[in-house]
This record gives structure tokens, sequence and C-alpha cells, in this order.
């Protein structure tokens, strides 16, 4: 449904983005991870058919955005950065007029503006201006006239950005909600975010693009090792020395919190819990807890945006 | 022209909104009236005078005196009134954004330009109509004679839209909207004043093309009721370019990023 092949953008003698090519499946949710000015936003305007690209091919349902740019729009559903709204409109009128902008029938306008106050539940201001609104109605506000003329695509810039936990929540389910049929693509810095929501994510850094998939698999395949969390009821110098001699135990590190904790890094081929358990039986010890330690999203994506910097010297 | 009745009908709903425009119709409206006052006071009190003198009364022409010197002040209040009603067309869109919904929407450049300037051309419009009673009353004082009333409405209504063209470019430049009206307002000055230029260059080419440069020089005709063609062409070549630099500004704003 979105391709992006090579697309560069150079503002002046900077680029914000080189040769970022990805692609999304029809109906999918997938999130656009990046740190704050990782190009998240260039590559969406370029999407979008707010620029062109610098170099490279943008298309959407197979139209190129740039030769095709009013087809590709008539079927994209935007929620820009920041969320910009006609502050001197009513809410009302503003969405009138993004209805017929994007050449919704004049006769089907008053029910289309409608059906999206109701999703978004702007039934209580549709008549105030948006200037006076709060950010969190500004925000739905955006969203309501994304959401216009049914677009198949929606491409959301930080739509949970300024909000409170309660509307972030809101937001989440709405998106989640929408994206049963529709292809949806949002960007995002905030990780837990983006491993609720999207089924696949994209992680940008630098203007590259570094790695794509699902949350589940980037967490496997980024895990070298296997983290086991063990604390037992006795002190834990008896069992270090046992656990270290043990086969496919790497690494053996004491929490040192006083609360007999170990993390034990063990080979990824195989689950080691088992004969944990039995040794430390055996050596007359209780187990209070022996769990498999989760690489969370944000731990990948400390560990692949902060690379190595002596990594990244040999490749340049 | 995809997207044209839609943006120019936010346009409008934005341009009454706001208390600019209930500002600048107040203002042009008081000193439009005042103009008016001051001529034909001006004309009753030379008739008077030129009463004792047949002769001399005979060639005094109402339509000469007022309705001409009218028109003249009329579009040299223009020059304030016109950039005030163009300079948030776009400089507001940059300023909050919204210019990537536009951006987005599918609608073409040309249409959003086209839209927003036939907006302005309408709130225009509606301050010249405001006008029309002191001619109505006048008209029952005496007996005008129409044409040069009609070709001096033509004449300040093709003025307003060059006017306001430039001041669309202007708006685009920028997102500060007092840049924007500053830029139209000193651009329409020179353009005022370009003709007696004409004076000091030693050149005769260059002075011609000064000549015709100036508005003042295109407008004199149609407002002593001269229609003639070159005049009218000016104005619309005027205006035609100066929405194509928008459209072009457009353009170069996008790729720009």
């Amino acid at each position: 449904m979105i391709e992006a092949e090579g697309l560069t953008k150079f503002y002046g003698p900077i680029s914000a983005i080189r040769n970022v090519s990805f692609s999304i499946e029809k109906g999918e949710i997938v999130g656009f991870l990046g740190p704050n000015g990782a190009g998240k936003s260039t590559s969406i305007r370029i999407l979008t058919c707010y620029m062109p690209p610098t170099a490279g091919v943008a298309r959407v349902d197979g139209l190129d955005c740039f030769e095709n740019s009013i087809q590709v729009r008539q079927k994209i559903g935007y929620l820009p950065e920041n969320v910009p709204v006609y502050r001197d409109l009513t809410a009302k009128r503003f969405l009138r007029f993004a209805a017929s902008a994007k050449g919704v029938a004049p006769k089907r306008i008053a029910a289309e503006v409608d059906r999206v106050v109701a999703a978004c539940g702007l039934e209580k201001i549709a008549g105030r201006m948006v200037g006076n609104l709060s950010k969190g109605y500004r925000q739905r506000v955006g969203l309501a006239q994304a959401l216009l003329n049914d677009p198949p695509v929606l491409i959301l810039d930080e739509p949970t950005i300024g909000l409170d936990p309660t509307q972030i929540i809101e937001i989440r389910h709405l998106i989640r909600e929408l994206g049963e049929n529709r292809t949806i693509l949002l960007s995002s810095h905030i990780l837990p975010e983006v491993a609720q929501i999207c089924q696949r994510v994209i992680i940008i850094n630098k203007g590259e693009i570094i790695a794509t998939d699902s949350p589940a698999n980037l967490t496997s395949q980024l895990q070298k090792t296997a983290k086991i969390s063990l604390e037992v009821s006795g002190p834990v110098d008896e069992i270090v020395p046992s656990l270290e001699a043990m086969a496919g135990v790497l690494k053996v590190t004491p929490e040192g919190d006083g609360k007999n904790r170990l993390t034990i890094e063990t080979d990824q081929s195989k689950d080691m819990r088992p004969e944990i358990s039995r040794m430390v039986v055996l050596k007359g010890h209780g187990i209070l807890e022996l769990r498999a330690v989760q690489l969370s999203l944000e731990d990948i994506f400390m560990q692949l945006v902060t690379e190595d910097p002596a990594e990244e010297g040999a490749k340049s | 022209m995809k997207g044209f009745l839609p943006v120019f009908r936010k346009e409008l709903h934005a341009i009454f909104a706001s208390p600019i425009f209930y500002v600048v119709a107040f203002i042009f409206l008081v000193i439009s009236g005042i103009f008016y006052y001051v001529i034909l006071s001006y004309f009753n009190s030379l008739s008077f005078e030129l009463a004792r003198n047949p002769a001399l009364a005979r060639q005094l022409n109402i339509t000469e005196v007022a309705v001409r010197s009218f028109f003249l002040n009329l579009s040299f209040i223009l020059i304030f009134i016109a950039p005030l009603l163009t300079m948030r067309l776009y400089a507001e869109e940059r300023k909050s954004g919204t210019l990537e919904l536009l951006f987005t929407y599918p609608i073409t450049d040309a249409a959003a330009v086209a839209g927003k300037f036939a907006a302005s051309v309408a709130a225009f419009v509606v301050l010249l109509v405001g006008t029309l009673p002191g001619i109505v009353a006048f008209a029952m004082a005496a007996t005008p004679a129409w044409k040069p009333i009609l070709s001096g409405y033509l004449g300040v209504f093709l003025m307003g839209c060059s006017f306001l063209s430039l001041g669309l470019f202007s708006s685009s430049l920028t997102q500060n909207q007092i840049i924007a009206a500053v830029i139209a307002f000193g651009i329409t000055l020179v353009l005022w004043f370009i003709g007696e230029a004409k004076t000091i260059t030693g050149s005769m080419a260059v002075g011609g093309v000064l000549e015709y440069l100036s508005v003042t020089k295109h407008f004199e005709g149609l407002a002593k009721g001269v229609l003639d063609s070159r005049d009218v062409l000016f104005f619309c070549a005027f205006s035609i370019f100066f929405l194509f630099l928008t459209l072009r500004q457009m353009s170069s704003y996008r790729w720009r990023g």
C-alpha cells in the first residue's frame, strides 16, 4: 500500500534522510520510531505529498506521490505533527472545509462531518472556535479531519504528543479500532506506544533506517544472550561458583541489593531454567523467583540508536 | 481547478469572522466619506463663485471636477487598504502550520491561490458597495453622467484586483503579516509615484517605461470615463503576473520543504 524507494531529502546542504526504503502492506499498522530529528517527519511529508524528495520514489497504492500527487492525496488522511488547525473557524466549519476540500460531494458533507464528529467524540465542542479548544480536543479535531472521506491510508505524525494519560489511552484505542480496516503509519518516539499498537516497527535514526520488524522479532533478534533473573532465600555467594561452572552459562552478576538476587546470562540456544532450579535446590536454598528477562523495545531502541562509535567510524 | 470553491468559501468565512475586515471597512468608508463630502462642498462653493460669470459657469462640469477626483481619491485609499485585506492569506497559513493541510489536501496549488484571491476580491467588492449610497445621493441631487461613474468604478475595481494580487504575493513571501503588508504597501506606493520619475530620468526610453508602469497613469483615463483597452489590459496583466508569482512561490516553498 505504501512504498518508499531510496528516499533522500536535502534541506540545502544538510541531508535529513538518506536512502530510506520500506514498504507497508494493506491493512498493517506500522510504527515509525526514532528519536527527535531522526527524519520521521521528513519521510512522512514526502509520503503525504507535502514536498517532493530530492531523490527516490514514494508510492501509495501504486501511484507516484510526485507524479500523481492529487490522486495520492485523495487516498491519505494525514494528521501533521503539532496538529495545525484553522484557529479562527469553528470545529464544524473547519471540518466542513476539510470535507469539501477532500472532494466529499456537497450533499454528503453534513453527514460525513457528523460521522467523524461522533467517531472522535467532538459533539460537545463542534460549535466552538478551534483556537479556544484544549490541546486534547484540538488533537481530536485534527484526527477527525484526517478521517474525513474515509481514506484507506492514515498517516499520523506523533498522534499522542502533548496529551494527558487518559487522552493517550483514548487515542490509542481509537487508532486500534481504525486499524481494523485501514493501513496506518504512525510515528512516535514513545516506545511502549508503538509496541502496543503496531504490528511492525520501522526504526529510523540520523536519517537512515536501521531496523524493520515486528516488536517481538526485534526483541528476539537483538537478544544475543538469554537473561535469567534469580532470587534465592540464602546468601548467593555459595551458588555463584557452581552456576558459573555450568555448561551454557556465560556470566553471573549478583545484583548486590541485599536481596540475594542474580542475573545470569546464558546461551540463547536452550532454556537453562530447569537445570538452574535443580542445582539451587540441591544446594539447600529456596527459590523465591526465577524468570527469563525479556528485552523491552526500549532496550533494543537504545541498543540500536546508541551504536558503537567505533563501528560507525569503520563504516564511513 | 479542483478545490477552488472550498478554499474560496473558507477564506470568506475567515475574512468576515476576523475583526481586521471590519476595522478596515470602517476606516475605508469614513475616509472615502470625508473625501466625498470635501469634493462636493468644493464643487458647491465653486459653482456659487462662478454664478456671477455665466460664460465660465457653462464650462463647469461636475463629472470633470467631482466624479474624477472622487475616484482618484478612492484609488489612493486602496494603497493602504488592499495590503490589509491580503496580508493574512498566506502568512497566517505559514505561521500556524495549516499550509501543511492545504498542501496535503487533494487540491491544486493554483486552485488555492485562485480561491484566496477571489475571496479577497469579494471582500473588496463589499467595501466598494459601501460607497454606493454616496452615488445614489449624488444622483438624486444632480443628473450625473453614468458612463464616467461606471468606468470609474471599473477602474477602481481593476486597480484593487491588481493591488490584491500583489498583496497575496507578498503574503506568500513571509509568515509575518505585518511584513507582508509593508512589502505590498511599499511596492504599490512606488508604482503609484513611478510615473513622476519620468521627468528626472534623462533618457526618453527609460521615462517611457516608467510611465507605462505607473498605475496612476493607467487609472486616470478610466476615472475620466475613457475606457481604453490598453489600461484594462494593463491591470489584468498586472493581476495575472502576481498570481503567477504567488503560484511559483508556493512550489518553491514545497521544494525547499
